[in-house]
């Protein structure tokens, strides 16, 4: 692992150790934030699942009823039908913020007062197919809405975990090791300095000693 | 107060005029396109498109991934289902996870 560029000085060693502390507490903070992102995600993945297969369901349903009433009736009266509905459907949101992952939430709103009432033709000219198409849409849309928002959900929170994940390797595998390492490296050469100005003191002293005393001659003459 | 709306062949969108949905027709890829650009310019929350008009235009679908609104879901048409949305839910987890731990 390659070490920073850096100056090895006290003030830096300083400065490394304090970025360290933080990249060490954004680390941890950034797994748990993927941890518990995480289990929500596949909570709601699960029931996407089990919705998406529920709504298929329903719709291949309606749209068999769908395709008998067209058989039965014009397109002129079918348009007349179904074009002109009475019941029409709003959303209210409102966000959630789940580990800072906003998820829109929606609450259906209905223009008439029996959601219900979503014939908007009379049944005389109508196949009786089309009654059944109708009712299985019905049937199937408060199913369809919960699967809009559980999906969109689970791609926001798809995309927010893959961009956790990255930052959390990125932290464990780069950055906290390369810091590491320049400490190591700063301290090092630090100690090393120390080192080698002992021993030139000594080394000095030495040399003052025996200019002083003159030692060496007196062992000479011994 | 949003809106929903449904976008596919005149056949599989049909029914959910029933409902209150709003349904705009399209039937190939361009068109579904320019009606999902219009549409997400304006207060619509949520777009069902048939899983075959969006398996045509899979950049247009990812613009809107990474945004709050609209949500825009993939429904099977009268044609059948292709098993496009649920490959699309299993993409979700290999992305998050890194495989799909959830396949059966």
């Amino acid at each position: 692992m390659a070490i920073l560029n850096v100056n090895p000085t006290r003030m830096e060693l300083t400065n490394l150790k304090r970025k360290l502390t933080t990249a060490r507490r954004g680390h941890k903070l950034l797994k748990d934030k993927r941890d518990e992102l995480m289990r929500r995600f596949l909570d709601l993945v699960r029931e996407n699942k089990q919705l998406r297969r529920e709504v298929e369901q329903g719709l291949k349903k309606a749209n068999g009823y769908m395709s008998l009433a067209r058989s039965a009736m014009s397109d002129e009266a079918l348009n007349v039908a179904l074009l002109m509905p009475k019941q029409e459907m709003y959303l209210d949101i409102s966000e959630k913020n789940v580990m800072s992952v906003m998820i829109p939430e929606f609450s259906v709103k209905f223009k008439t007062a029996d959601e219900n009432d979503v014939y908007s033709y009379g049944f005389a000219d109508t196949a009786i197919d089309l009654d059944e198409a109708v009712a299985a849409y019905a049937e199937i849309m408060q199913k369809m809405i919960r699967l809009a928002e559980v999906e969109k959900a689970c791609s926001l929170m798809a995309a927010e975990i893959e961009k956790t994940r990255r930052r959390v390797n990125a932290l464990e595998y780069v950055m906290i090791p390369q810091y590491e390492e320049t400490i190591k490296y700063i301290t090092m050469k630090l100690d090393e300095n120390d080192r080698s100005t002992t021993t030139r003191l000594m080394k000095v002293k030495d040399m003052m000693l025996e200019q002083a005393h003159h030692y060496s001659q007196h062992r000479a003459q011994e | 107060m949003y809106k929903i709306a449904a976008v596919g062949d005149r056949n599989s969108v049909y029914g959910f005029a029933s409902l209150g949905l709003k349904v705009f027709f399209a039937e190939d890829g361009a068109e579904a396109k320019h009606v999902i650009r219009t549409l997400a310019a304006e207060e619509y929350a949520v777009i069902y498109v048939t899983e075959k008009l969006i398996s045509e235009i899979p950049d247009e679908i990812d613009k809107y991934s990474d945004k709050p609104l609209p949500a825009i879901i993939p429904i099977p048409g009268v044609a059948g289902n292709t098993g496009f949305g649920l490959r699309n839910v299993s993409r979700f987890v290999e992305q998050a996870v890194g495989s799909d731990i959830l396949s059966d």
